[in-house]
């Protein structure tokens, strides 16, 4: 039975470090605003503008 | 064939062409240019014709002020040799490619280290290195691109004021927590029939649970103590004390079974609705960042103007203005206080102040009054009176406007007092009952009952609904403050209007040509003057004669400030300009016509009026025909000439209280007169002058165009293309009451259930802890459901 115990401990401890890293999301702001992020991570990176330039210059 | 200009999506001719791509203006064309040298061009990748039109609108003397220090300092939030920190608030924020570009401006200029854009509240954070970049640039080049920050006196005090509340997300957190936990702790209490199977664990579980509901007590349920306690200490039971005395109630009963061993408590069912409550809390309370609802004149007021000091310009911040001070207005820029004009060329729109459509042109030596937005070129004033005393500001002052706006309490709150005496009633009743039956059962039953029926699903549902009936308001462009704003729409019975800017619309003029029928050669001389002329009524004749593209060379013209326009083309003489003017060059006006309007005579005889017209909103009259229908009583207060007074019997029925040329004052003091007479005033209005009748009424609601300009104090924002279903959104607006009322009838039958356990002095934990989240879920989604099924109504009716 003691068993139970320690995975009950176990598993509180690992429901608190949720806990800690929400906690800590929310105290450093970052759920201060819930939409921006979603548009910012369709942005491609830089990689396509150096894709992008040649293929104007043929259209051009 | 019609072409959009690539860069703002306006109609544009084909000559401002580059790169097969049509621009409507050199701006923009300059915009577009900057972007594809820079590599940006996936800006117009992300949305089509994503710009702002740049069209007329940059002038970059406008930031001069920002290289004052005192300017400075106001602004920046953090400053150090290699870097500074500055946010601002850009209203132009609406897509996809906005966010990339404004996140990408240190591509544009090295200065810019980085630039971090908040979509919601249509904020922007740029860090820069100060040496590469000066404040004024950066906002220049923010302008450049077309997002020119809003910029204003206390506009970022206001600013700061919008914080997430990061600490109600920690308590929902800690709350979510701990009952998620305790749940799970107690589910072999709940299940095993015979708890000496447990054997050891049992206390185990148990003192566990009982150290998570700790925080939940002392810091989740933190507010609803404190505000019992607020409201009993002015002796007043709101709603947050029964809920406290139920949480207070629970964890002592919880506390005592614990220790004597008697049983395992109910700290799963207080922690749930702990949970749940602050939820619903936080749903109601998540209103609109981008909008502020608190605004008073300084929010309207440049931060800086330009003084003149000897003969040099010299940029002050506005609240250092004083007295006899000469100040330079370009154009385009807002009048800061009261002042006299010393230089010729001054046509001042007041449309903002008076209500008045046209702009006004004042002669040297009269007077200006703050709020008025300068139209033509540059002109210099002499301040005769400072910014806080000025006639527009001084409304603000006012002692009507002093005493607090109607702070009646919600109807819930004497609902949850009935509800606290019924509940004493039971709990008393039930304990006389087992004094009389069985002593030993007098404790467990009373406070059963005091746990089972905690008012916690009327808060929920009351939360829950005017959430949600809020949010879908927000859909159809009515973005109400708070919650409470819902309530007092339900009380209103009489609707006052404003006219310019609320039922018409104030970019729109129409104009309209009465009078003797010109001929072709006619219409091209008038165009060929007036499009000679700035001045806004030309311009708006030169539009009227849209048609005609040739034009003739005129020969002399010849303005007169304030007057007219006399022009020489081939044979024809032409005389454009007020009544006044057509008299004094001698030519006899027979026509009755007043308010705004040009008069034309052509070789000394009168031809006709250029009138112009307002354009009233589509759907204006119907709506109003169903605001009378419903019971309501209508007003009208206008600023403007009673000239529109016929046009409007029309639209709107005779049976409505018209008032013309009414000061911000009077309209205040007409409100006030309602007010007094008993009855529950909506106002609608936009502009300086509707603020101080905003913000009297019982409900005052700014009507905009464009929701991002500055509205004036108001309960509610209304988007001007919406007014015309103002019925419909009032209507829905109190159908959540009727919805919290079926669905607190529901909860109630919930609350007979446990009753009828509690009672008894049966209510096990179990079925305390299957009650509580049944109702509660049951509650929120079933007001999720109908204030949805009420809405789509409201959509089919749009």
């Amino acid at each position: 039975m003691s068993v139970i115990v320690l995975l009950i401990a176990v598993s509180v401890l690992v429901a608190s470090g949720f806990l800690i890293a929400f906690l800590w999301s929310v105290k450093s702001g970052q759920m201060d605003d819930d939409y921006t992020p979603s548009i910012r991570m369709l942005f491609d990176d830089e990689v396509k503008d150096i894709k992008q330039s040649p293929n104007k210059k043929i259209t051009n | 064939m019609e072409e959009r200009c690539y860069h703002c999506g306006a109609d544009c001719d084909e000559t401002i062409k580059l790169e097969e791509k049509f621009f409507c203006c050199d701006g923009c064309k300059l915009v577009f240019q900057l972007l594809d040298e820079n590599g940006m061009c996936q800006y117009y990748d992300l949305t089509n014709m994503p710009g702002m039109s740049a069209k007329g609108k940059y002038t970059s003397e406008k930031f001069n002020y920002l290289d004052s220090e005192a300017i400075q300092d106001q602004l920046i939030q953090f400053k150090s040799v290699d870097q500074s920190h500055v946010v601002f608030y850009l209203p132009q924020i609406h897509c996809v490619s906005c966010v990339w570009l404004l996140e990408n401006l240190s591509k544009i200029n090295p200065g810019v280290i980085h630039s971090q854009t908040q979509f919601e509240k249509k904020e922007i954070k740029i860090i820069y290195k100060p040496s590469v970049i000066s404040l004024k640039e950066l906002v220049q080049l923010l302008a450049f691109v077309g997002y020119e920050p809003m910029i204003h006196l206390g506009g970022n005090d206001w600013m700061k004021k919008k914080k997430v509340n990061r600490k109600q997300l920690l308590k929902i957190g800690i709350a979510g927590f701990c009952f998620s936990n305790i749940m799970m702790l107690s589910f072999p209490d709940y299940l095993s029939a015979n708890i000496e199977e447990l054997g050891t664990l049992r206390p185990f579980f148990i003192y566990l649970n009982l150290l998570l509901s700790l925080p939940v007590l002392f810091y989740s349920a933190k507010d609803f103590f404190i505000s019992a306690y607020t409201g009993l200490r002015q002796k007043w039971l709101n709603i947050d004390a029964p809920i406290a005395l139920a949480i207070l109630v629970t964890f002592g009963r919880s506390v005592y079974e614990i220790i004597t061993q008697t049983g395992s408590g109910y700290l799963d069912s207080m922690s749930g609705i702990v949970f749940f409550m602050l939820i619903g809390r936080w749903f109601q309370d998540k209103s609109y960042d981008s909008f502020s609802f608190d605004r008073d004149y300084t929010s309207f007021f440049p931060l800086g103007v330009t003084a003149m000091e000897d003969g040099k310009e010299i940029n002050k911040p506005l609240s250092k203005i004083e007295k006899g001070e000469m100040l330079l207005v370009r154009s385009d820029e807002m009048i800061p206080a009261d002042s006299i004009v010393l230089t010729d060329g001054a046509l001042v729109d007041y449309s903002f102040v008076t209500g008045e459509n046209a702009p006004i042109e004042v002669p040297k030596g009269a007077t200006l009054f703050a709020g008025g937005i300068q139209k033509g070129r540059a002109i210099q004033l002499e301040v005769v009176k400072s910014v806080g005393q000025s006639y527009i500001t001084e409304l603000w002052n006012s002692p009507i406007l002093k005493t607090e706006k109607n702070t009646e309490k919600s109807f819930v709150h004497p609902w949850s007092q009935y509800f606290t005496i019924v509940l004493f009633g039971i709990a008393i009743c039930s304990g006389l009952y087992w004094w009389a039956v069985d002593p030993h059962k007098i404790l467990p039953a009373v406070t059963s009952v005091l746990i089972v029926a905690c008012p916690c699903s009327l808060l929920l549902t009351v939360t829950f609904t005017y959430g949600n009936v809020l949010r879908h308001l927000g859909k159809s462009k009515m973005y109400c403050k708070n919650a409470s704003v819902l309530e007092a729409i339900e009380k209103i019975d009489t609707i006052v209007f404003d006219k310019t800017g609320t039922l018409t619309n104030h970019e729109d003029t129409h104009l309209e040509y009465l009078g003797a029928e010109l001929s072709l050669e006619e219409r091209i001389a008038i165009k060929s003057v007036t499009r000679e002329s700035l001045h806004p009524l030309s311009q708006l004749i030169t539009q009227y004669f849209n048609s005609i593209n040739i034009l003739k060379a005129v020969d002399t013209i010849q303005n007169f400030v304030g007057k007219g326009t006399q022009a020489q083309i081939g044979s024809a003489e032409i005389l454009i300009g007020s009544r006044s003017f057509l008299k004094m060059m001698g030519v006899a006006v027979n026509s009755d016509i007043v308010g705004s309007s040009v008069f034309l005579a052509i070789n000394g005889t009168f031809k006709g009026v250029f009138k112009v017209n307002h354009i009233y909103r589509p759907g204006v009259g119907e709506m109003t025909q169903h605001l009378k229908s419903q019971g309501y009583k209508l007003y009208l207060l206008s600023g403007d000439h009673a000239t529109e007074k016929i046009n409007l019997h029309n639209l709107l029925g005779s049976d409505i209280t018209m008032l013309f040329e009414q000061s911000p004052d009077d309209k205040l003091k007409y409100i006030q007169e309602l007010q007094n007479q008993g009855h529950k005033v909506m106002m609608v209005g936009d502009g300086l002058n509707d603020a101080g009748a905003l913000q009297k009424s019982d409900v005052g609601i700014a009507v905009t165009d464009q929701t991002h300009l500055f509205t004036p104090a108001s309960d509610a924002i209304l988007e001007g293309s919406m007014i015309q279903k103002l019925h419909h959104l009032m209507d829905y607006a109190k159908k959540g009451k009727l919805v919290i009322i079926f669905i607190f009838i529901l909860s109630l039958i919930y609350n007979v259930v446990g009753m009828y356990f509690a009672t008894r002095a049966q209510l096990s934990p179990m079925v305390a802890a299957i009650l509580m989240p049944i109702s509660s879920i049951s509650i929120v989604s079933l007001s999720a459901l109908l204030t949805f099924l009420f809405s789509s109504s409201l959509k089919s009716k749009n």
